[in-house]
């Protein structure tokens, strides 16, 4: 790790501050993924402002009948609410498909959805990475990509968001909350939140430098049966080949959201409307622009198999 | 490029992204920050004056003399250095030791001793659940950790009822160890000791 200078902050207003007084800064939560990639100086930050003492860590009914899950919540406190295991129950059973318990124990909602869209490669500091190190190229195009993306993808970068929490939020319609160090807040539709990489693949989200997310709200429940489907190489503690988070109504219409496969959880409503005709129909539609590697073909495929085992599931 | 062209750039990359990025710049990245840092080890207050870079595992190991919490990876992918943070099971490896403040760690010295063992420690000793012994501080704070997380509620990947509660079975116990591997392989006499516990608790 490269030296730093350590901060705690106790209000979203005192980090965003923070964050715009100091070039070079990061916020910090859990730790879990920046913490892993300072260690190898693919994270440098000159300055880190901890962001644990925010009181963000509380879930909140909503008037609208919603909820709101502050930044900080942890993992294991956002799968264990008796609220999200009720009535948003694909959203726990993505959480727990992820990482390990000592790992959910530390993680955090912000934390999480910002864990870097990443590759192996990435990882390696001797190898070109246009995500890690700009305009140095992709190792991943004509390397080893059979964990990597399928669609959504571009000649600069075919890296997958590896995230399990952010693609039950995506079928769920999530909003993401933050403040800018300007002190403005907007809000994000989780739909908006991750960006393809186009010849930018540096930025993972649409967030701006020093931006603080302070909750992520969930509308009103809709009801339907939740699965979250994943598949990967050992049957516990493995990132995503693919998954499929599904809520699946009575009359068998539902919506749909892939992970394992893109640099953002893949939905795509218009072929979700194919749900009834079943998991081939669906996947046809969704994955009709699909640019597979030699190495990753399989997703496609696999992403039918997941889909019509998630379906099959819902049906009990 | 040659395999050294490439080494040479990569190397050089990484250090290009180190480099302060402005002079308006408050955080001093050429030289070590330090912090000082008061918690409670195993029951005793402690403060330590720690480079902010320090992770909780090696302020336990290097600067508190506990050797019992081990360094597998220390990218969080093996379990070795898990302890328990006001009850709650991390990785210590993929924590700063600024960052706990006040707070109340447990590791496998303060959990038992030799002559007042925890009785997870002494169902591993039983069931033989260790063959090196490296993984196995971890194990056992994790094992504790779990039969706690079981008994409050929280759901798994294994769980069949998400609304109901979880019990102590094989699987569900199986699934919540998966972030303590073991090189030796002693996973199933592990979970030996693990269910001698839990129906001792039960
Ligand atoms: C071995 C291993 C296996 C894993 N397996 C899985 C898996 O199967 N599925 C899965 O989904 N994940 C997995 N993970 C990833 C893990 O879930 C993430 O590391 C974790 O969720 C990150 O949360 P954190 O709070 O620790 O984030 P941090 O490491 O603290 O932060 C991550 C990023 O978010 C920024 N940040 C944090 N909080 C805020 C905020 N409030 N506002 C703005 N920016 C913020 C930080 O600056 C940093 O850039 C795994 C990790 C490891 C190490
Ligand atoms: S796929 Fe993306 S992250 Fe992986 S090497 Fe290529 S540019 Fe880097
Ligand atoms: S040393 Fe921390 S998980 Fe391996
Ligand atoms: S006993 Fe040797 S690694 Fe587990």
């Amino acid at each position: 790790m490269k030296p730093f200078t350590y901060q705690r902050v106790s209000t979203p207003a005192e980090a965003a501050a923070a964050a715009a007084r100091m070039a070079n800064s990061k916020f910090i939560a859990g730790g879990t993924n920046l913490l892993d990639l300072m260690k190898l100086q693919i994270e440098a930050p000159a300055h880190l402002i901890d962001v644990n003492a925010l009181k963000l860590d509380k879930i909140e009914d909503m008037p609208d009948g919603g909820l709101r899950i502050g930044a900080l919540v942890t993992n294991t406190n956002l799968a264990a609410d008796t609220r999200v295991r009720r009535d948003y129950g694909v959203l726990s059973r993505a959480i727990v498909a992820g990482a390990s318990g000592q790992l959910r124990n530390k993680a955090t909602t912000a934390g999480n959805l910002l864990q870097r869209t990443r590759c192996p490669y990435f990882y390696d500091t001797n190898q070109p990475c246009n995500k890690r190190q700009p305009g140095t190229g992709c190792s991943a195009i004509g390397g080893y990509s059979r964990q990597l993306g399928v669609i959504g993808t571009s000649d600069s970068c075919i890296a997958t968001y590896p995230g399990d929490m952010a693609v039950a939020m995506r079928v769920l319609d999530a909003t993401v909350h933050t403040v800018k160090p300007d002190g403005l807040t907007r809000t994000i539709p989780i739909a908006d939140f991750h960006r393809l990489p186009g010849d930018t693949p540096q930025a993972d989200t649409v967030l701006q430098t020093g931006e603080l997310i302070t909750a992520v709200t969930l509308p009103k429940p809709i009801g339907g049966t939740h699965v979250y489907q994943k598949v990967r190489d050992r049957a516990s503690y493995a990132f995503a080949l693919v998954s499929v988070a599904a809520v699946v109504q009575s009359d068998g219409s539902g919506r749909i959201a892939v992970g394992g496969i893109a640099p953002k959880p893949w939905r795509n409503e218009a072929a979700e409307a194919d749900l009834p005709r079943g998991a081939k129909a669906v996947t046809t539609k969704l994955l009709a622009d699909a640019r597979p590697t030699e190495d990753n073909a399989f997703k496609v495929s696999l992403v039918e198999r997941t889909l019509a085992a998630a379906l099959a599931e819902a049906k009990g | 490029m040659s395999r050294r062209g490439l080494l040479g750039a990569g190397a050089a990359s990484v250090a290009a992204t180190a480099v302060p990025v402005s002079a308006a710049q408050v955080g001093k990245p050429a030289a070590p920050s330090l912090a000082k840092l008061a918690f409670e080890v195993n029951g005793k207050k402690r403060t330590l004056q720690v480079d902010t870079r320090t992770t909780l595992l090696d302020a336990l190991r290097e600067n508190l003399q506990l050797t019992g919490t081990k360094k597998g990876c220390d990218h969080g992918q093996c379990g070795a250095c898990t302890v328990l943070v006001d009850g709650v099971r991390i990785n210590s490896c993929l924590s700063l030791a600024v960052m706990h403040e006040g707070d109340k760690i447990t590791t496998i010295e303060g959990l038992g001793q030799p002559d007042n063992l925890h009785p997870m420690q002494a169902a591993f000793i039983k069931h033989d659940g260790y063959q090196c012994g490296y993984c196995t501080p971890g194990q056992i704070c994790s094992a504790v950790a779990v039969l706690g997380e079981i008994k409050a509620g929280i759901p798994s990947h294994v769980t069949a009822d998400l609304n109901g509660r979880p019990t102590a079975s094989n699987d569900e116990m199986r699934e919540r160890m998966s972030g303590n591997i073991c090189r030796c392989g002693a996973y199933s006499n592990i979970l030996e000791a693990m269910t001698d516990v839990a129906e001792k608790v039960a």
